[in-house]
């Protein structure tokens, strides 16, 4: 503070402060506290407004598991009835499928960022890193849409594996995974990149002279792997798993274009409930849910990774 | 558990440059044998190659008479110290010693127990629990030994491990490497820049330079009967003059002729330099006539505590040193005083000089 006053003067410093405390407050805290608290009022017609019945109440949070009807699963053979809502179901599968692509991010980029960082001769390391950042320079909508197109039955994905005589018929790509499958291939592939560059960093730290004496120990390379490569990436690793997790809970783009009949994405639910029903409130209390159970998230990870989140945040 | 180690004709090529050349040693089982050079001289590719990192472009690498091509790090009965001793910073120290144990397979009280038995015996005990980061330079040390010999090597090796301490700490740490390898009758394998290192711990001492081993015997030859100017001059100081052989046992320079023994390989045609150590030479007002001696006037006096070294500098100018036993009765000479250094022709030699030392073809 007093660097930049010494620096910029009195007039300046100033402006700076203010413009970002009016960013700050104006357009981040109380937009957001102003919803917080529109989540507690019910959705009522003008005329009720301030009346009687615009009382704060949590009906707007316990709509999700309002009139459960008991709803039929079968996991692996095994029949069983839970109550479910639809918008339950919805926000469960959410939660389910962005720690599922987490997850497979986490594996698709573990080996690549070993390779770049400890394999990969330096001199080659740029042109690589720029095949894999072009891509992110096209915008999210694009990309979402191409793996739309790729992915559609009898799509190009499609005719070119039943020319090589692979398929003989048409595959519609987004049923599988309870549906959930064309959105998981689509967030994962928008979103490896925050995989990717957090792992890649605590990647370089690592002395490769561990990994000699690991190997000069007997280890085998998967041991090695397991007890001094990864204990080591375990920030990055939870760093970016925030982040997709995060971006994938978030998105609205991708499974607006990639779920299938039977799916759908909670960002979705909120979306309608906001812009379709024109139900600030309930949205408002559908989003916070859905903030509260990233915030859950992160804190999980955390835990099970043992870090804390100024390792996350770096 | 020991076993011998030997270099069939090794040589090891890298992309610009040859970094050992046809290299050949046989090392005995249990003995304490060190590469002493300069940096770039092979030795750490030497120890790559033993330990499996590389594999030589050609020759043999044997470990306990058994061809080692083809076997990896993780199958040789060979444990290496690193020159950082990359101890694994997120495991605690018995996990880091037990290591190797969990590799093959141990269960958790076998390693423990283990890990405790090392750390006695390096004499660390009660810092199982803790982690590298909150160890001494010196535990960290005896932890790298111990994460060594969990494995029961037959061969250690051991990359400058001494190099990150300070001085009081890396000569305790000498002492104990040597009785460590000594208790342990494993063959250890030692490469260092550091002469003093190599001549304290060493059974045998092999000097290298630019991939060919110029010297191996044991410390006192290596220092006494230095094979060439090579080792005459990176093992311990001397006073060096240039000159050329003029009959037998007599070597002609700018200051005079003098008498010496020779070295081998030296000729009258092969370029030779005249090596005196400052421990041998005598400093006389009045030297006898017909012995070696040459007329220095004395520049600087450096007192070291049990001896002093007295800079003096002949009348071409050529820079000579003397050392002197710290003597309160008999005081080395004052700055400015006109004497004579004088040496016997035992402690004379003509010597192949550095840059005429023989390389190969390559």
């Amino acid at each position: 503070m007093q660097a930049m006053l010494r620096r910029y003067g009195y007039g300046l410093s100033g402006l700076t402060v203010l413009l970002t405390a009016f960013w700050l407050l104006m357009l981040v805290i109380l937009p957001y506290l102003n919803l917080f608290k529109e989540s507690f009022r019910p959705y009522l017609i003008a005329k009720d407004i301030g009346g009687s019945k615009d009382i704060f109440t949590f009906d707007n949070y316990l709509s999700i598991l309002h009139e459960p009807t008991w709803t039929p699963h079968e996991i692996f053979g095994f029949q069983f009835f839970t109550p479910m809502t639809i918008h339950l179901q919805v926000f469960l599968a959410t939660i389910a499928f962005s720690c599922f692509a987490t997850f497979v991010a986490i594996v698709a980029c573990y080996p690549m960022a070993y390779y770049m960082a400890k394999i990969l001769p330096p001199k080659r390391l740029s042109t690589y890193l720029m095949i894999l950042i072009i891509p992110l320079w096209v915008s999210e909508l694009m990309r979402a849409f191409a793996w739309f197109i790729l992915l559609t039955y009898k799509g190009p994905l499609t005719v070119i594996l039943m020319d090589i005589g692979v398929l003989s018929d048409g595959v519609r790509w987004t049923w599988y995974l309870w549906g959930y499958s064309g959105v998981v291939v689509t967030l994962v592939y928008v979103y490896v990149l925050f995989m990717l560059f957090p792992i890649y960093n605590s990647m370089t730290s690592l002395d490769m002279n561990q990994v000699e004496a690991a190997r000069d120990l007997g280890s085998p390379s998967w041991r090695t792997h397991w007890r001094v490569v990864l204990p080591h990436c375990k920030p990055g690793i939870a760093s970016g798993s925030v982040m997709v997790f995060m971006l994938s809970a978030g998105s609205l783009l991708v499974p607006g274009y990639l779920d299938s009949p039977s799916s759908q994405w909670f960002t979705e639910v909120i979306y309608a409930r906001m812009f379709d029903q024109n139900d600030w409130n309930g949205g408002a209390a559908y989003a916070f849910l859905m903030v509260f159970a990233c915030m859950i998230f992160v804190t999980i990870a955390m835990r099970v990774f043992r870090v804390g989140l100024s390792d996350i945040a770096k | 558990m020991t076993a011998s180690v030997e270099l069939r004709g090794v040589s090891m090529d890298f992309e610009k440059y040859r970094a050992v050349d046809n290299l050949s040693v046989t090392i005995k089982p249990g003995e304490f044998f060190s590469f002493l050079g300069p940096s770039g001289c092979g030795k750490t590719t030497i120890l790559r190659m033993i330990s499996g990192f590389i594999e030589p472009t050609s020759g043999q690498v044997l470990i306990g008479e058994q061809d080692m091509r083809g076997f990896g790090p993780n199958k040789r009965p060979t444990a290496m110290i690193f020159q950082n001793l990359a101890l694994f910073p997120l495991m605690k120290v018995w996990e880091n010693i037990s290591f190797g144990l969990e590799v093959r397979g141990a269960d958790k009280a076998t390693r423990r127990k283990k890990a405790d038995e090392l750390l006695e015996l390096v004499e660390l005990s009660g810092v199982a629990e803790r982690y590298p980061s909150q160890l001494s330079g010196g535990q960290r040390q005896r932890v790298a030994i111990a994460r060594a010999l969990a494995v029961e090597p037959k061969v250690m090796l051991l990359d400058e491990p001494l190099s990150a301490l300070d001085l009081k700490l890396r000569q305790h740490m000498r002492a104990e490497l040597r009785a460590i390898q000594k208790r342990t009758n494993v063959t250890f394998i030692y490469i260092t820049h550091d002469q003093g290192e190599a001549l304290a711990m060493s059974d045998r001492v092999a000097v290298m330079s630019r991939g060919h081993i110029q010297q191996i015997d044991v410390p006192q030859k290596i220092y006494n009967e230095p094979a060439n100017g090579f080792v005459a001059g990176f093992v311990g100081e001397n006073n060096v003059f240039d000159g050329e052989i003029s009959s037998a046992k007599k070597f002609k320079t700018d200051v005079g002729e003098f008498a010496a023994t020779l070295g081998a390989g030296v000729s009258r045609d092969a370029k030779c330099k005249l090596f005196v150590r400052p421990e041998n030479t005598l400093l006389v007002a009045k030297p006898k006539a017909g012995s070696n001696s040459v007329a220095a006037r004395v520049e600087d006096v450096s007192f070291e505590g049990n001896f002093a070294v007295v800079h003096l500098r002949d009348k071409t100018g050529r820079k000579l040193s003397a050392e002197v036993k710290n003597d309160p009765a008999n005081l080395p000479p004052a700055i400015g005083t006109e004497t004579h250094v004088a040496f016997s022709a035992e402690n004379a030699r003509v010597l192949l000089a550095s840059d005429a030392v023989a390389y190969g073809k390559a």
